[in-house]
C-alpha cells in the first residue's frame, strides 16, 4: 500500500472522470450489440438452416470478445503491468489444450457406446 | 548520485516496493480469481465431455405442430437447450431464452454499475461509490431470484412430463432423472448454475459488507477505495463465467 496517498475528493465534472465514464458506458453498449447478435443467431439457425459447426464457432468467437471486453476494461487488466497481464492471460493456454482434448474424449466415448 | 542508486536497489529487496505495481490484496483476489477460473473451466469442460458422449437429437425429434415446432425428450440423446427453456414469469407464453437473456442483462448492468463504483472511488466521491454498489447489490439480488424461479420452473416441470420405454412418466428434474434427457443434462444443469449462483450470493453478501464500511467511512479514512475494486474484480468474474455458461447451456 506504500505507493497510495491520501486520495482527496474530485467531482464527476471533471473531463478526465466525463471521459472514463464515457468507456464504461461504450464498452456496456459494445456487449450489449454483441448479445443481441448471438441472439438473432440463435433464431435464425433453426428458420435458414445454417451449418452447425459455424454457429459454434461464431457463438464461442462472441463470447471470448465478451470476456477479453470484461477481462481488459471492467477489471482493468489491460492498463496493468505488463507481466501481470501475461501472469493471467498465459494460464490460459491450459484451458485451451484442456478443451480440445477432453471434446476428443467426449467424441470417443460416444463412439464406444 | 552513485549512492541514491545503490540506495535505490537496496530498497526494492528491502521492501517497500510493490511488485507489479499491484498491492497484495488486489495481487492475491487476481491469484484466487485464476484458481477459480480452473474449476469452473473444470465444470464447463466436463459439460462438454458429457454432452460430446452423447448423441445430438436427431431430426425426427423436432415435429411441427399447429404450425409450431415442437420438440420430443428423451434419453437417448441430449435436449436442445431452446426447447427446454423457454418461461417466463408470469406468463404461459412460449418464450424460448428470453428470461435466461434477461438475467444476462441483469447481471452485465451490474457489472457495469460496479466500474461506476470503482470510478467514483478513484475519486473519493463517497456517495457516488454508495449509490453505485447498491444498485449493484440490487442487481446480485435480482440475478439470483431469477436463477432461484429458474429452478422451480426446470424441477417443476411440465403437465405432460416424459413417457420412458417401459411406459413410465417423469415430471420435472432431480438428480437422478428428468423429463429433458439424459440425467447428465439436469445433474450438469444444477451443478454448474447452483455452483455460478453460490458465487454470485457470496459476491453479493461480499458486496453489502463492503457497502456498510462505504457508507462509514472506512475508506474515506484510509484515504483510498481500493477494496471497492477488489470486489469489484471479484464481481466481474462472476459475470465472466456467466458469460460462458449462457454460451456452453443456452446457445450451443
Amino acid at each position: 500500500m506504500a505507493s497510495h496517498s491520501v486520495g482527496q475528493f474530485v467531482p464527476d465534472t471533471t473531463p478526465e472522470s466525463i471521459r472514463q465514464r464515457g468507456v464504461i458506458w461504450r464498452t456496456f453498449w459494445v456487449m450489449f450489440g454483441i448479445t443481441i447478435l448471438e441472439f438473432i443467431l440463435a433464431f435464425t439457425k433453426g428458420p435458414y438452416h445454417i451449418n452447425h459447426l459455424f454457429v459454434v464457432i461464431v457463438f464461442i468467437s462472441l463470447t471470448l470478445l465478451k470476456a477479453f471486453y470484461i477481462v481488459a476494461e471492467f477489471m482493468h487488466l489491460k492498463h496493468e503491468v505488463k507481466m501481470l497481464i501475461m501472469c493471467v492471460s498465459l494460464p490460459v493456454i491450459f484451458i485451451i489444450w484442456f478443451i480440445i482434448s477432453m471434446l476428443y474424449e467426449g467424441n470417443a466415448i460416444l463412439l464406444v457406446r | 548520485m552513485e549512492q541514491a542508486i545503490a540506495l535505490e536497489e537496496k530498497l526494492i529487496w528491502k521492501g517497500g516496493v510493490e511488485p507489479l505495481k499491484s498491492s497484495y490484496g488486489k495481487l492475491m483476489m487476481w491469484f484466487f480469481l485464476l484458481s477459480d477460473t480452473f474449476t469452473f473451466s473444470a465444470l464447463l469442460i466436463t459439460y462438454g465431455l458429457l454432452r460430446f458422449s452423447h448423441d445430438i437429437a436427431p431430426k425426427a425429434a423436432r415435429v411441427m405442430v399447429d404450425g409450431h415446432e415442437k420438440f420430443i425428450f428423451s434419453t437417448e440423446y441430449w435436449p436442445v437447450p431452446e426447447h427446454v427453456f423457454t418461461h417466463f414469469p408470469l406468463t404461459h407464453a412460449h418464450l424460448p431464452l428470453v428470461f435466461v437473456g434477461l438475467m444476462t442483462f441483469i447481471l452485465i448492468m451490474s457489472s457495469v454499475t460496479m466500474v461506476l463504483a470503482v470510478e467514483a472511488g478513484h475519486r473519493m466521491d463517497k456517495i457516488a461509490v454508495q449509490k453505485w454498489m447498491l444498485w449493484t447489490i440490487l442487481g446480485g439480488i435480482a440475478f439470483v431470484s431469477c436463477q432461484a424461479w429458474e429452478w422451480t420452473i426446470f424441477i417443476t416441470g411440465s403437465e405432460h412430463g416424459m413417457t420412458l420405454a417401459d411406459a413410465s412418466k417423469v415430471f420435472g428434474a432431480s438428480l437422478i432423472r428428468n423429463e429433458y434427457g439424459p440425467p447428465a443434462f439436469a445433474d450438469l444443469f444444477f451443478f454448474i448454475t447452483g455452483f455460478h449462483g453460490t458465487h454470485v450470493f457470496s459476491g453479493v453478501v461480499l458486496n453489502i459488507i463492503i457497502f456498510f464500511n462505504v457508507a462509514n467511512g472506512l475508506y474515506e479514512k484510509r484515504g483510498q477505495y481500493e477494496m471497492v475494486e477488489k470486489v469489484g474484480l471479484y464481481w466481474h468474474f462472476v459475470d465472466l463465467v456467466w458469460v460462458f455458461v449462457f454460451t456452453f447451456f443456452y446457445l450451443i
